[in-house]
């Protein structure tokens, strides 16, 4: 779009504008070369689980692997859905939902208490978020362990819950508080004249304005959450308390032949986020690179 | 609006006069609270908890008794641990020497304005939105000597054990690694391109310089704080691979791909050694935080202090 843009300050006025288009609409041979040629690497895994998960067994193991299924089945999918994915399903939507939640209003209280004040207790919270931002905090899942047995919640969802909220937060906080702090002085001082308390200024000032932040961020870590496997499978073990992640492991195990069953959960478990990339794809990939973007 | 800024600045003045010392502050600080306490209970504790687990002789179920540095002796004395520490580091130096000239091309490539560019990059990030164990499997499949990738090709030499041969499993898990993250940094690269000035390259244009002199001397230099983000991602969060390598190989075959993250749950969870694991567990803490520092070091650019301005 820029190129079609006149900048007549900047602009040499030697460049046409045919010219200037070509800057970065030029053919590049090499890098198209390299870039189709990674498409069908990224493609061919892709094209192979879809149309795996359309076979049944036999097929699976004698017609072609990478030929489309002939005649196309569902069998995969109602094999896993009689294996109870349904339900992993929606342990993952719980925990996800449970997490992200409490995890992006936590985040966005405490930004707007350190953006906005300068107490001890404030100073002392922004270090410690910024050492966990530091720290690759899975290295301690041993401890969680320790801690989550310790309070009886091993192998409930809850598990899963609590330690994803902690771990999102310190980025969570530094990209909410960049956006709050971009918000107009003037504007929180002029609402504090008016006699609105902290409270009513973090949601009728900070929270509207704040808003394309609080859906990156929860895309963020919706993702995260939706995806992770390591909790789930230290801190769960009951087949009833499984989510997607570990439910595929498990079925990964449980059915060693029946690939198109495996695959047809694999799918299942990408197909929210695939949704939502279908119909947000410049949310969530804003989302994916929050706080590392620009 | 400027007639109003003395107005206001006037307004400020008299709140400031008028502001009970440190009242509005101690109502701030209730907000902290439920974000603070979540997190010193689920981060920061079992963070000084390794630590101290790492002086005990925990078995993952009874009491937990402290037998000083033992756990210490042991792992530091045992060869598989230095065998683990040098596959991390092998791990992390091959997947960042094969993932950044990848993505910084890739990203190049499709942050230029053909349409077409714009419909690959849609399904360059197709592998973002899948868990690393999803990936893992549907590579474990695809790689099946008998009814994955060589079969549908007819290509004998695909025909191998990638996950049962010690050297095939560990180029199986770089390669794996790579086809996860590339998308990822390739779309922060896709978004530093985009914000390289178009007159630098017109400039370059006039002065005849070619793609590549232009590729070189302003895209790279260009993207400088992008590489130093995206090599920090990579090279740190090369110590957490837990999902991907754990799904496809366990750490096998034997522990030709047990790198520090899987030794630390094997130890812990397998073995029912809590103590060892937990050494484990603080050296990666200290790996991970000595590397970020020399990293910012390296780049000339504190990026934690240009985090702080942030918050």
């Amino acid at each position: 779009m820029s190129t079609t843009v006149a900048t007549p300050v900047t602009a040499p006025p030697k460049v046409s504008s045919a010219q200037r288009r070509r800057v970065k609409g030029r053919r590049n041979y090499v890098g198209g070369l390299f870039a189709w040629l990674w498409l069908v690497i990224i493609i061919i895994p892709i094209y192979y689980v879809v149309i795996t998960t359309f076979k049944d067994q036999g097929a699976y193991f004698t017609q072609n692997p990478l030929a489309l299924p002939n005649p196309p089945t569902m069998t995969a999918y109602q094999e896993v859905v009689e294996a109870n994915i349904i339900r992993y399903f929606f342990n993952s939507v719980i925990v996800t939902v449970g997490a992200v939640i409490p995890l992006v209003l936590f985040s966005f209280l405490a930004s707007y208490a350190i953006v906005r004040g300068n107490s001890r207790l404030l100073r002392v919270s922004r270090s410690m978020f910024l050492l966990g931002l530091a720290i690759p905090l899975q290295a301690t899942i041993i401890p969680i362990y320790l801690i989550i047995t310790r309070i009886h919640m091993y192998d409930s969802l809850g598990a899963l819950i609590l330690p994803s909220i902690a771990f999102g937060i310190p980025l969570t906080v530094l990209i909410l508080s960049n956006f709050i702090r971009d918000v107009p002085r003037e504007l929180f001082e002029s609402m504090r004249l008016d006699g609105c308390t902290d409270w009513q200024m973090a949601w009728r000032l900070a929270f509207p304005l704040t808003k394309p932040a609080i859906v990156t961020v929860s895309i963020y870590n919706g993702l995260n959450v939706w995806n992770g496997f390591l909790f789930a499978l230290i801190l769960t073990q009951s087949p009833e308390k499984r989510v997607m992640p570990l439910a595929l492991w498990a079925f990964q195990g449980e059915y060693q032949v029946n690939i198109p069953a495996v695959l047809a959960a694999v799918v299942l478990s990408t197909l929210p986020i695939l949704i939502l990339y279908m119909v947000g794809r410049r949310q969530l990939l804003r989302g994916l690179t929050a706080g590392f973007g620009k | 609006m400027a007639a109003l800024a003395p107005l206001v600045e006037d307004r400020t003045q008299l709140l400031e006069r008028g502001r009970a010392p440190g009242g509005a502050k101690s109502r701030l600080g209730i907000l902290v609270v439920p974000a603070l306490l979540m997190f010193l209970a689920f981060a920061f504790l079992p963070l000084i908890g390794v630590l101290v687990l790492s002086f005990t002789d925990w078995d993952g179920i009874g009491d937990i008794g402290f037998v000083g540095g033992q756990s210490w002796v042991e792992v530091l004395t045992d060869p598989g641990t230095w065998h683990a520490v040098w596959l991390t580091f092998a791990v992390m130096i091959i997947t960042w020497l094969v993932q950044t000239p990848i993505s910084l091309l890739l990203g190049t490539f499709i942050a230029g304005q053909q349409r077409y560019r714009a419909f690959l990059a849609v399904l360059f990030f197709l592998p973002l939105l899948m868990s690393s164990a999803a990936i893992a499997i549907a590579f474990k499949s695809l790689l099946d000597p008998n009814f994955g990738l060589s079969a549908g090709l007819h290509l004998p030499f695909l025909a191998q054990d990638w996950l049962g041969d010690p050297t095939l499993a560990f180029v199986t898990v770089i390669f794996v690694i790579a086809w996860q993250f590339i998308p990822f940094h390739t779309l922060l690269y896709q978004g530093g391109v985009r914000q390289i000035p178009e007159q630098m390259y017109e400039a370059a244009q006039i002065d005849g310089a070619g793609r590549v002199r232009q590729f070189f001397s302003i895209t790279v230099p260009q993207l400088k704080y992008t590489i130093i983000t995206s090599s920090t991602l990579m090279l740190v969060g090369s110590l957490v691979y837990f999902d991907l390598i754990w799904v496809l190989t366990q750490g096998g075959p034997g522990n030709a791909t047990r790198i520090l993250a899987l030794d630390m749950y094997i130890r812990g969870f397998q073995a029912n050694q809590m103590g060892a694991a937990s050494v484990i567990g603080v050296i990666l803490v200290v790996v991970g935080l000595v590397l970020t520092l020399i990293i910012q070091r390296l780049a000339g650019r504190d990026l934690a202090a240009s985090q702080m301005e942030g918050m």
